[in-house]
């Protein structure tokens, strides 16, 4: 598949998805109220789309990902939200 | 499909589907006890097969607790209990999908304990990985618990639901890596797709969920699309939705087609 293909195939999609996510971040701005990390998540995120390279989804899901190690105590819930609660500096 | 009406399975012969592999999985809420598993485990083996073979659909099954149902380890070691008297059955193919949900101790000791089972009774490994913020974590220690058993061949074991960050560690410990197309999560087929092409093909198998959520039963067959928009052969796409799963799962005596 050449370049030119590849943004034949999936620009529109790219461009769509693109706006959804500007729409969610003003959508979120808008409300009231305090975010949580989620949001700081996402923030932490988005400058890795401007990385070189063809590695970028993986580098989300490794920023959005939980970086410890050991297995933890016990389960609180069944659920995953999609961004590690912790902290990262 | 227990989840499933038989739409679906009319849906997936038309697309061309010739088989069915249904794991053992979590049922949306917890079962109150072995009993349940039982009644689970006799419906995976017994009356499912014979609603798919009523669409011309072989339907074969793996067996565990799940790793949602493992945090209570007296309830998982009664249905581990259950099991070998089931392993027997024509359509069983191995253990699974056991692994790791929200990365806990007892989570991790039930794991051991079915990789044990599977080592004991010489039984492929279907593996799920936990989801979201979650996999990373989990496929590692998941990793670390099959390569530190001697008796485990890597190539009769599939890490299921890998992604861009966890496609090459699977692989590059000789793992069979298991693609999961869901419409939000997991993977969509364009970027199973690219996960294909820069790992390439070899001993990767392509799966959708049919499940109680919102899944696609027909997404394998949408991928073959999509390989196929981006140029890639025929025999391609044969390789990758047919000929591999085929490879895999033909290390079962259970595994036959007609």
């Amino acid at each position: 598949m050449t370049r030119q293909q590849a943004l034949d195939l999936y620009f529109m999609d790219a461009r769509c998805k693109l706006i959804e996510l500007a729409a969610f971040l003003d959508r979120v701005e808008r409300s009231e109220g305090d975010a949580d990390f989620r949001l700081e998540a996402i923030r932490q995120a988005l400058p890795l789309l401007q990385a070189a390279g063809t590695e970028r989804a993986k580098a989300v899901l490794l920023s959005l990902s939980d970086p410890t190690q050991e297995p933890i105590p016990a389960a609180t819930g069944k659920g995953a939200c999609g961004a590690w609660p912790g902290i990262r500096e | 499909m227990v989840s499933r009406t038989t739409a679906d399975y009319e849906a997936m012969r038309i697309a061309g589907c010739e088989a069915v592999c249904e794991p053992a999985f979590w049922a949306g809420f917890d079962r109150s006890s072995a009993a349940g598993f039982y009644d689970y485990f006799c419906q995976l083996t017994d009356y499912e097969p014979k609603r798919a073979a009523k669409f011309g659909l072989p339907h074969f099954c793996w067996l565990c607790i799940n790793p949602k149902e493992s945090e209570d380890m007296v309830l998982a070691r009664e249905v581990l209990a259950l099991i070998p008297t089931f392993l027997e059955r024509s359509n069983v193919l191995g253990i699974g999908e056991i692994g790791l949900n929200k990365n806990t101790r007892n989570e991790l000791a039930i794991l051991e304990e079915h990789v044990d089972l599977a080592a004991r009774f010489n039984q492929l490994i279907l593996v799920h990985t936990p989801h979201l913020e979650d996999k990373l974590k989990g496929t590692r220690l998941i990793l670390d618990v099959i390569k530190s058993d001697s008796r485990i061949q890597p190539e009769r074991v599939i890490i299921d639901h890998v992604e861009e960050h966890t496609v090459s560690m699977v692989l590059d410990a000789g793992f069979w890596a298991g693609i999961t197309l869901y419409p939000e999560s997991k993977a969509t087929p364009a970027r199973a797709v690219d996960m294909v092409e820069q790992a390439g093909m070899r001993n990767i198998w392509l799966n959708c969920a049919c499940d109680w959520g919102r899944s696609e039963p027909l997404a394998v067959p949408q991928t073959a699309l999509e390989m196929r928009r981006r140029g890639h052969s025929a025999e391609a796409v044969d390789h990758l939705i047919y000929g591999n799963p085929l490879r895999f799962l033909s290390q079962s005596p259970r595994f036959k087609l007609a």
